[in-house]
């Protein structure tokens, strides 16, 4: 789960890490006042869950309140389009006003998880400020990866490395090594799977602070954090795909007229490969996932059935944990509740496949049925 | 022969008495899995399906029936427990079927278990399955199983049965099939069944399928490249994943050049593995290339 830069600045300040003066604004006058308080000068920062906001024209120095209250009028309400966002963008509801930085030093620091590795692992750079990826690219020497012993914690002697590896000055390495510490302790204690900086600064005072900030809270670990979860805004997500989350399906949208209903993510994958194959466009990934029961399928192919772009269906359901005719009697009620007519190519195969088959076939439904993988495929190019 | 699993598989069953846990201990138990225990805290004493007896703890379970595997059906918050507790029991073999257990749990885990006399399948993973010694230790469904010369490693669930489906209904047996599961950390790796597959006599042939996301498959095709001494037929999926966007499992993130389709599938290639040109092609693949060795 994604959480907006003022929300993840608010938890850096909680665990002692500095962050710039700053202000959230909802409306022009709201962005002009702040900006008065800032000292008559700030940055406007979009608040939306996409990188790659700068280029895209979401952040924007002011010089006086009267241009922000402009530059706000500019920026709120609309779509921001980024190289991380569709075509539509997302939309930009919240401003944070900030007040400039004198700026000595900019690196880049991040903490994620290494699946290679096993564990944890804190990623550093000097060169902050700029697009992290293009120097990976580019220079991948220019970053340096820290490997963190889970039983250990990050240890002192890393703090102070890293802090070299960041290009700090040695005189800043005390509290270069405390902003990277409570840094690695929230991430533990928030069950973070991303924690981001760039640039982390120092100030022309000597201060470390982080003009930037983003977090991603690991969604299997919600569960145990009831107040981050107050932090999701649902604006920032795709209609369908929100609602796919609140119902713990995984669904994400894609532009073609095929809806795809699919257990499994693999075999997900394995439709979109085998229907793009056969000339096909998908309109979406959606794994129902194993234990559902058929109100949970009903809801999914709800969400596939409300998608105005789709023009007929793909059931490929492979029968290991969740049952054919959990699915079966799922489709037949979400085709009852929606009144829909839209016609069905359906592979089926696994536990229950007879009783799966035989309730799609009773319920009158415009269903094709296909034995394989490439005779859906084929099927459902058929017809188009 | 096959791998991980034999006649001498004596199976127990965390979460017995839960939903997915009863009807895949029965599962297991009807497809030949010699089921000698479940265990449920605060269950113990109980008869499952009037035969098996339920234990409160794994401790006990495994001295009173001597079982040597354990497969989990515990909800994410206690599955960490769960692992730990077998292998804390001496229990050589673990298979996790838990999926949505929090990572920085399993890294901790994962640490654990390394240096230990034990291995770690899963979690989010199918499990496995050795037709030939007919014993099944996981979700899949039984009946599209047959017994040979195959040998199936996957990260994904549904997509093994796939694989599996496509070589049964061409006559091609399986010597066994493990799904190593989707999640960032696995106790198990692709190399770690490949390695048991080189070494299994009973193997000719295996059928690797991989996904985007991180580097497994990369590690793998080191792996093969180094030595791994049979044809090997590979697919891997999601070249239809849009770039930066979550597609159910943890792992398949795009996380740079690195994650995606084409650069796994360069990297089998060139390490001499054949690789499956679409996923409706897996068994024809695997036939060509079975001909080919007669």
């Amino acid at each position: 789960m994604k959480i907006h830069e003022y929300q993840a600045k608010e938890m850096f300040a909680r665990f002692g890490v500095k962050i710039p003066g700053g202000k959230v604004a909802r409306t022009p006058q709201e962005a002009s006042r702040a900006t008065e308080e800032m000292g008559g000068q700030a940055v406007l920062k979009s608040q939306v869950h996409a990188g790659g906001r700068g280029n895209a024209g979401g952040v924007k120095v002011v010089r006086s309140p009267s241009e922000a209250e402009t530059v706000a009028e500019q920026l709120l309400g609309k779509n921001l389009v980024t190289r991380q966002t569709d075509a539509q963008g997302v939309p930009v509801n919240l401003l944070l006003v900030e007040e400039l930085a004198n700026i000595a030093h900019e690196s880049y620091l991040a903490i994620t998880v290494d699946s290679s590795f096993r564990g944890t692992v804190i990623l550093a750079s000097a060169k902050g400020g700029m697009d992290i990826e293009e120097v990976a690219a580019a220079n991948p020497e220019d970053i340096y990866t820290e490997s963190i012993d889970c039983s250990l914690g990050l240890m002192p002697f890393q703090a102070r490395r890293l802090a070299v590896k960041l290009g700090f000055g040695p005189e800043l390495a005390r509290p270069v090594g405390q902003a990277i510490g409570a840094l690695y302790r929230l991430f533990i204690e928030n069950d973070c799977s991303l924690v981001e900086i760039n640039p982390l600064i120092a100030t022309a005072e000597g201060e470390i602070v982080a003009l930037d900030a983003k977090i991603t809270l690991e969604d299997d670990s919600l569960f145990r954090h009831a107040d981050l979860v107050e932090l999701r805004d649902k604006t920032q997500e795709d209609t369908l795909e929100a609602q796919a989350v609140d119902l713990d399906i995984s669904y994400v949208t894609l532009d073609g007229d095929v809806g795809c209903l699919v257990n499994g993510a693999g075999l997900a994958m394995a439709t979109l490969d085998a229907a793009q194959n056969a000339g096909a466009s998908p309109a979406n990934f959606l794994d129902v996932g194993g234990g559902a029961t058929d109100e949970k399928v009903a809801s999914a192919v709800e969400i596939i059935l409300s998608d105005p772009k789709v023009k007929q269906v793909l059931v490929n359901i492979f029968g290991g944990i969740l049952r054919c005719d959990i699915a079966a009697r799922g489709i037949v009620l979400a085709y009852g509740n929606k009144n829909a007519n839209l016609p069905l190519v359906v592979r089926m195969l696994g536990t229950n496949v007879d009783e799966g088959k035989a309730i799609l076939r009773d319920s009158g439904l415009p269903v094709t049925f296909a034995d394989t993988i490439s005779e859906a495929a084929i099927a459902i190019t058929a017809a188009r | 022969m096959g791998i991980l699993l034999d006649e001498n598989t004596r199976l127990l069953v965390q979460g017995i008495t839960g939903r997915e846990g009863s009807f895949h201990a029965r599962s297991c138990k009807a497809y030949g899995t010699n089921l000698v225990a479940g265990v449920t805290p605060g269950k113990g004493g109980q008869l499952f399906d009037d035969g098996v007896p339920v234990f409160d703890t794994v401790a006990e379970a495994v001295k009173q029936t001597g079982a040597n595997l354990s497969l989990i059906f515990v909800p994410p918050p206690f599955a960490p427990d769960a692992i730990v507790e077998s292998a804390d029991a001496g229990v050589p073999l673990i298979v996790c079927i838990t999926e949505g257990i929090p990572v920085l749990d399993m890294i901790k885990v994962d640490k654990f278990l390394r240096n230990k006399p034990v291995r770690l399948i899963g979690p989010n993973c199918p499990g496995l399955i050795n037709p030939g010694a007919n014993c099944k230790v996981g979700i899949m469904p039984g009946a599209i199983h047959q017994a040979g010369r195959v040998g199936v490693v996957s990260r994904s669930g549904t997509l093994t049965y796939e694989a599996v489906g496509q070589l049964t209904s061409l006559g091609i047996g399986q010597s066994s099939c493990v799904g190593i599961g989707g999640d960032p950390i696995t106790g198990t790796s692709f190399i770690d069944v490949l390695r048991l597959y080189d070494e299994d006599p009973g193997t000719d042939l295996v059928v690797f399928i991989g996904e985007i996301g991180g580097t497994k498959e990369q590690e793998a095709a080191a792996y093969i490249k180094e030595g791994f001494s049979k044809p090997i037929c590979a697919l891997v999926v999601g070249a239809g994943a849009p770039a930066g966007k979550r597609m159910g499992h943890a792992g398949a993130i795009i996380t740079g050049e690195s994650a995606r389709v084409e650069s796994k599938t360069a990297a089998l290639r060139d390490a001499g593995a054949i690789i499956i040109p679409t996923p409706a092609d897996i068994g024809a693949t695997a036939e060509a290339v079975l001909k080919r060795l007669k």
